[in-house]
């Protein structure tokens, strides 16, 4: 085996819903070497104890990321006029308007 | 009747019990970490199973023994579980085939056990199905990625079938006790399972590109009556030893 060889499986990514209406959540991540394992692996290291409803796997490599060196014109916007912020709305949904007594 | 039943429990309670021992002997020495949970997670699903039965089995038979007395104060030769749940975990490819053989049967023996008659163990029955399926899922799964594998993976399971396929005309072995049951509605006759079993691994045999060895001459059995290979000794005495040693010790 040449040194550079990688010899562990595929990563892939797992996302949990835990109930119906609740987002997938990212749980962690696994390793396997196809679909089928990843999803049984996927539930044996994170939905044997707790709610699980549905599953996502997805390889890991499908996922697009932003680099580290994207941060300031990405991320660094202003922080005051906090209604410019797509999340304002849903917060003050979630949290106010939308809630039951 | 209730003699009958009580040593019922115990053949299905131990064939759980051993398979599911054997599966933690390899908690931390699996091929990799999620397989290393997965194997756990069904030797877990196994005991589980076994301790359900055998507190059923104990009630029965009113001695005030509790599970882990039958599990931990037993001699091999009180042991009923099958010859083939017994054999050494060997290799991956051996694990896997060894599991792949039980749980085909486990699915349609726990599916028919729903409808027992005796209540209790219709309960147990209907909980344990669904985990022996996703224990069928894991192991068929595997068997066909091996099989169909790398040349070493094909060699090395089709040589794990080769060495555990005798061990399962056991398994489809029905004696007076399964039979009389049967009639009562309590237990399965597991000879009216072999068809259907037979159905299922040939298939999922030939899908590995593996093949069904010969049968052999002789026909190992004995388990149900207590008689095992020379295994089941030193996997009790692994299992027994802490209990024995330490008779009131709390876990």
């Amino acid at each position: 085996m040449s040194e550079s060889k990688n010899d562990q499986l595929d990563l892939w990514e797992v996302f949990i819903q835990e109930s119906d209406n609740s987002p997938h959540q990212h749980a962690g991540s696994i390793r396997a070497a196809d679909a089928e394992t990843a999803i049984q692996n996927a539930r044996d290291v994170f939905a044997r104890r707790g709610k699980t409803k549905n599953m996502w796997v997805v390889k890991s490599e499908h996922i697009i990321a932003t680099k580290p060196e994207d941060i300031p014109s990405f991320f660094d916007q202003a922080s005051d006029k906090v209604y410019r912020h797509p999340q304002f709305y849903k917060h003050t949904l979630d949290d106010e308007l939308w809630k039951k007594p | 009747m209730n003699e009958k039943t009580f040593e019922y429990l115990l053949r299905l309670a131990d064939d759980r019990l051993i398979l599911g021992h054997r599966l933690s002997e390899l908690c931390a020495h699996a091929p990799i970490l999620e397989e290393d949970i997965a194997l756990a997670n069904i030797g877990l699903d196994c005991i589980g199973q076994a301790k359900f039965l055998y507190e059923v089995a104990a009630e029965l038979e009113g001695k005030n023994r509790t599970p882990d007395d039958i599990v931990y104060f037993r001699e091999a030769i009180a042991y009923k579980n099958l010859l083939l749940v017994e054999q050494p975990n060997g290799d991956f490819a051996q694990t896997i085939v060894r599991q792949f053989l039980y749980d085909s049967f486990g699915i349609l023996l726990f599916d028919k056990l729903q409808n027992s008659s005796f209540v209790p163990l219709a309960g147990i029955a209907q909980k344990a199905v669904k985990e022996i399926r996703y224990h069928y899922r894991h192991s068929s799964q595997w068997l066909l990625r091996l099989g169909d594998g790398t040349e070493e993976s094909h060699q090395r399971t089709q040589e794990a079938l080769n060495n555990l396929w005798k061990f399962t005309d056991e398994i489809f072995l029905s004696d007076e006790t399964e039979n009389l049951l049967t009639e009562e509605g309590i237990a399965v006759r597991s000879s009216s399972l072999k068809e259907e079993w037979l159905k299922i691994v040939t298939e999922l045999i030939t899908k590995a590109t593996l093949s069904i060895p010969e049968s052999g001459v002789k026909v190992y059995k004995g388990g149900r009556e207590g008689k095992h290979s020379e295994h089941l000794g030193h996997l009790l005495a692994e299992m027994q030893i802490v209990a024995r040693s330490y008779p009131e010790i709390q876990w």
